[in-house]
């Protein structure tokens, strides 16, 4: 397999990532002070590059058929995870995860938690928030740039992928100093789950033992088909939201609403 | 250091398993039946992962649904 996928893949996934740790940052930069912001942000891509640097290396050391195994099945629980929200988003069951309202809701914190200065750090609030929401956003990312290049035997470039989402993603919010609310992050995050349940299904049915008719050629059928399948949900599952609304069931287009604790914690 | 523990493992389970623990259950319970039935039986199960994967996304979906109608 070439690279071109693995990076493409590692891109998209930390793309969408980025715009949700822009808004944070943008949010608590914005309202408190950037200097304490930008610290707490550089403190998070210090952690995450270290976990890299440690983690990367030493999973290669792993035997193929045991890194595929446990990659594949957790890529592939990751991926449906992934899927299955985009779907239940997609199909109108699940409100839409929007950047404009999660920036308003930061501003709003932001603005009504006192400034208090702590281990050289001006405002703590700031940093501290800036570095969870990095960090958080970025742990997924390195899980993803960890699993894809451990597999391909070829860590840079997965990270060269996830590098160049946060530099296009931090040159855009730059210049438009705004949550990128435009960002279409379902189709996004519906794209990366059926990159992950795809590359998870085949790594991990390889490391179970079997071989894939076709080798890795396998990929070029498997994607389309999880593709054909995750949209036949989505299509199965507005149909059934349509036919509800009109006996008074759930409604078809859900506000915005609040993250769960699932997607704070997880940011998915 | 009770409630830092049992932070550290929530973080870690919403991270790995997310919303339906039941799909995690599905995957790894078919790769271990593909293992099985390729080291044991010397049956070539290639289709089984897919295919429970697809019926692991259809049922968690249709739990998910089922809830809000």
């Amino acid at each position: 397999m070439t690279d071109l996928p693995l990076i493409l893949t590692v891109f998209v996934a930390c793309a969408v990532e980025a715009v949700e740790a822009l808004t944070i940052v943008l949010a608590v930069g914005l309202t408190r002070q950037w200097r304490s912001t930008f610290q707490g942000m550089a403190a998070a891509l210090v952690v995450l590059a270290v976990i890299v640097a440690v983690l990367g290396p030493t999973i290669t050391l792993l035997p193929l058929t045991a890194l595929r195994l446990v990659v594949g099945a957790l890529l592939a629980i990751f991926g449906l995870q992934w899927l299955r929200k985009a779907i239940l988003r997609a199909s109108g069951y699940k409100a839409l995860h929007d950047e404009a309202s999660a920036y308003l809701r930061e501003v709003a914190a932001a603005k009504a938690a006192p400034v208090s200065s702590r281990r050289g750090v001006t405002d703590w609030y700031a940093f501290t928030l800036s570095f969870k929401g990095v960090l958080l956003e970025g742990l997924e990312v390195v899980f993803i740039v960890i699993t894809f290049g451990a597999n391909q035997h070829n860590i840079g470039a997965a990270v060269i992928g996830a590098a160049a989402a946060v530099v296009v993603v931090t040159v855009t919010g730059i210049m438009v100093r705004a949550p990128l609310s435009r960002v279409p992050e379902n189709a996004l995050k519906f794209a990366v789950g059926i990159m992950l349940t795809s590359f998870g299904t085949f790594w991990g049915a390889e490391g179970a033992g079997v071989s894939w008719p076709g080798n890795d050629a396998a990929l070029l059928v498997l994607v389309p088909v999880v593709t054909v399948v995750s949209l036949g949900y989505t299509a199965w599952l507005r149909r059934s939201a349509r036919e509800a609304s009109g006996s008074g069931g759930p409604v078809t287009a859900m506000p915005p609403a609040p993250a769960t604790e699932s997607e704070e914690v997880t940011g998915r | 250091m009770m409630r830092a523990l049992k932070s550290f493992g929530a973080f870690w389970y919403d991270f790995v398993i997310g919303d339906d623990w039941q799909v995690a259950a599905i995957v790894v319970v078919a790769l271990a039946v593909t293992a099985l039935l390729t080291h044991v039986a010397g049956v070539n199960a290639w289709w089984l992962l897919p295919l429970c994967a697809f019926a692991a996304l259809a049922w968690s979906l249709y739990c998910a649904t089922a809830r809000k109608s």
